[in-house]
């Protein structure tokens, strides 16, 4: 088997990504968060970046904290292809070691990230919230899970890998003026992969996109059935507002996956948000970042979800929701995005 | 005729999931009387697997690590209309995280022998990291794909799938063996049905232990888990709530009234 990656103070990495000849967001924003985890480690950071046309993108990882870049450009790895990006990640990684490796839990980080892992015999947590050093330098990968907060640690294999969804982490500022170092790594394509991505679609299906929303509106099972999630749907149109739910509500087909806020679903940043019929379980709650308002409408005084808001509202749903919906249609309020 | 293995989690249902707690002290779970079922999206992978076997024939083996309670869950895949239960499970598969089940899973396999495809649910819903599907392919040395919506063309060694990518999707040609990560909008699973449970009375499940594997302890469970758990902590919000008072009619009357002064709404 593989050797083993010894323990030593190697450097922080990002594994970025590019689509559709832009850097992504989630890149750059673990790309600030590295360059943090690396001073306090006085170690490198580095960021790897597959694709086609990527000098420019590379120009942006140095300005947003990238003291080396590696580039494995060729117009064959445009869009994203598994086997090719995983031999030259694992084979540069054996080779230079790195401590740390974030990603992006995008559809690429989240099929090659456990390949990576399983390849590199080391652990991967999912889905972090945040990342601090804890004792001996060691990566504490927090998570949200039964009610609070644990820690992942991978305290006895390098490197240590975690991924993390966009809005987690800020967006670093970007200082034009750093330098930093771009090598162009050997790209093979000779070989047959068993595996080939034949085409990136894009589909123009999205409503009101969650993460630009100012104003959410989520839902959750105690919208009660399809009726019930459907006036909730109304309500978020009527108020002009991102329609965004749990777990739950995708398990029973009300709305798509891509629309689930929360930990495993997006991270969303709205300055508004009113949740109805849901717990307030942290899996769903972490993913609202910042919000200036926060109201929850709930059957049930006693649910956490209280704790976590500005205004309660202890109502049904099934009977509040129209209620309130008829309320703003009356007022002809909405809300209208600054 | 294609072998077909679908990798089966056990997991507390989901519908009660919110009453496991952990307790901050002992760090250990507090799971009261909580059923276990099969995965939900890994009832996807095995409605994956018996349409394939409805078109084409297959043979299905449905494999399984966890305790021998897990074992109930294999027996509801045969009856689901599964040829063939596996449960892997021994005391020192405890403790696994996804690498160490991945693996554990991956020799399981091995052990069963040729197979054309696997199929996993993308995620489970109590871990939900969506790493085993991945691994168990890396461990196997095949190719994988995650997220599959589609099986376009399902045919022959090779395969073309459309699977999950932001704001559309992906096109994806692979060449079996090969193992799938199923979303749940890939097909609708059937239920049990009573001619089913008859005939899957008959049928056993084998039970494989550590030495059935021939794996080393420490490549497994707990000890062959790269990731532990660390400190537990709570979150704190920060926010205190005030509830509206009054009738309903009054409550939407202020809840108006806050979002317009938020400015929210206008
Ligand atoms: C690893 C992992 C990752 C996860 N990731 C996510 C994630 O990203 N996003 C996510 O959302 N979930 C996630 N979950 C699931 C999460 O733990 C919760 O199960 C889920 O968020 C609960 O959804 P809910 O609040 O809608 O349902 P429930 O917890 O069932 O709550 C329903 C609420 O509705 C209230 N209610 C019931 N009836 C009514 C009524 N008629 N009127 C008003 N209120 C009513 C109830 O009092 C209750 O508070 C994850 C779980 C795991 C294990």
């Amino acid at each position: 088997m593989t050797t083993e990656i010894k323990n030593h103070n190697g450097a922080v990495w990002v594994l970025a990504e590019q689509k559709n000849a832009s850097l992504q967001a989630v890149s750059l924003q673990l790309t600030g968060k590295a360059r943090l985890l690396a001073d306090q480690l006085e170690v490198p950071m580095e960021v790897v970046l597959f694709g086609d046309n990527l000098e420019a993108s590379a120009k942006t990882l140095i300005a947003a904290g990238a003291d080396t870049v590696y580039l494995a450009e060729s117009a064959e790895l445009a869009g994203y292809q598994p086997v090719i990006y995983a031999d030259i990640f694992v084979n540069l990684a054996r080779t230079k070691q790195p401590d740390i490796v974030l990603m992006g839990s995008t559809c690429m980080g989240r099929e090659l990230a456990p390949i990576l892992a399983a390849r590199l015999e080391t652990g991967l947590t999912a889905h972090c919230i945040n990342l601090v050093l804890g004792e001996n330098n060691i990566l504490n990968q927090q998570i949200p899970a039964y009610g609070g907060l644990i820690s992942i640690l991978c305290p006895a294999r390098k490197p240590q890998m975690s991924t993390v969804a966009g809005g987690v982490f800020p967006t670093p500022e970007l200082n034009q003026s750093r330098s930093g170092t771009i090598k162009r790594l050997e790209v093979n394509i000779a070989q047959d992969p068993r595996v080939r991505v034949v085409e990136i679609v894009k589909e123009e299906r999205y409503e009101q996109s969650l993460d630009a929303a100012e104003f959410i509106v989520a839902g959750g099972a105690g919208t009660g059935d399809l009726e019930g999630w459907n006036t909730l749907k109304e309500l978020s149109r009527v108020l002009n507002a991102g329609l965004g739910c749990t777990r739950p509500v995708v398990d029973e087909g009300w709305a798509e996956l891509e629309t689930m806020i929360g930990q495993s679903g997006k991270m969303v940043s709205p300055k508004f948000y009113l949740g109805a019929g849901l717990s307030g379980e942290l899996q769903h709650m972490v993913g609202i970042k910042g919000a200036q308002l926060m109201i929850a409408i709930n059957n049930d005084p006693k649910s956490p979800v209280f704790e976590q808001v500005d205004y309660g509202v202890v109502e049904d749903c099934s009977t509040f929701i129209p209620l309130l919906l008829e309320k703003l249609k009356e007022s002809g309020l909405r809300h209208t995005s600054s | 005729m294609m072998n077909i293995v679908v990798c089966v989690k056990a997991v507390p249902d989901p519908k009660m999931a919110d009453k496991i707690k952990i307790d901050p002290v002992t760090k250990t779970l507090v799971r009261e009387n909580i059923d276990l079922v099969i995965n939900p999206l890994d009832r996807n992978a095995l409605e994956a697997a018996l349409q394939l076997k409805k078109t084409n024939g297959a043979h299905i083996t449905v494999l399984s690590m966890g305790p021998p309670m897990a074992g109930n869950i294999v027996k509801e895949c045969l009856a689901l209309g599964a040829d063939t239960g596996i449960l892997l499970s021994d005391r020192a598969f405890g403790g696994a995280d996804a690498y160490a089940t991945a693996y554990t899973l991956a020799k399981g396999i091995e052990k069963i022998g040729a197979f054309d495809v696997v199929f996993c649910g993308m995620a489970s819903s109590d871990g939900a990291t969506e790493w085993v599907g991945p691994q168990v392919a890396t461990f196997l040395r095949i190719p994988v794909v995650t997220m599959v919506h589609e099986l376009i063309e399902d045919e022959g060694a090779d395969w073309l799938v459309r699977a999950a990518w932001e704001e559309g999707y992906r096109k994806v040609a692979i060449r079996l063996p090969a193992l799938f990560t199923v979303a749940r909008d890939l097909n609708q699973p059937k239920n049990l049905s009573f001619s089913g449970i008859l005939k899957a009375r008959k049928k056993e499940i084998t039970s494989w232990s550590i030495d059935d594997l021939g794996v080393s302890p420490d490549s497994v469970g707990c000890k062959g888990s790269p990731t532990i758990v660390g400190d537990f902590g709570t979150l704190e919000t920060g926010r205190s709530v005030e509830f509206l008072e009054g009738t309903a009619e009054e409550k939407a009357e202020r809840l108006v009234q806050i979002l317009t002064d938020s400015g929210a709404i206008a």
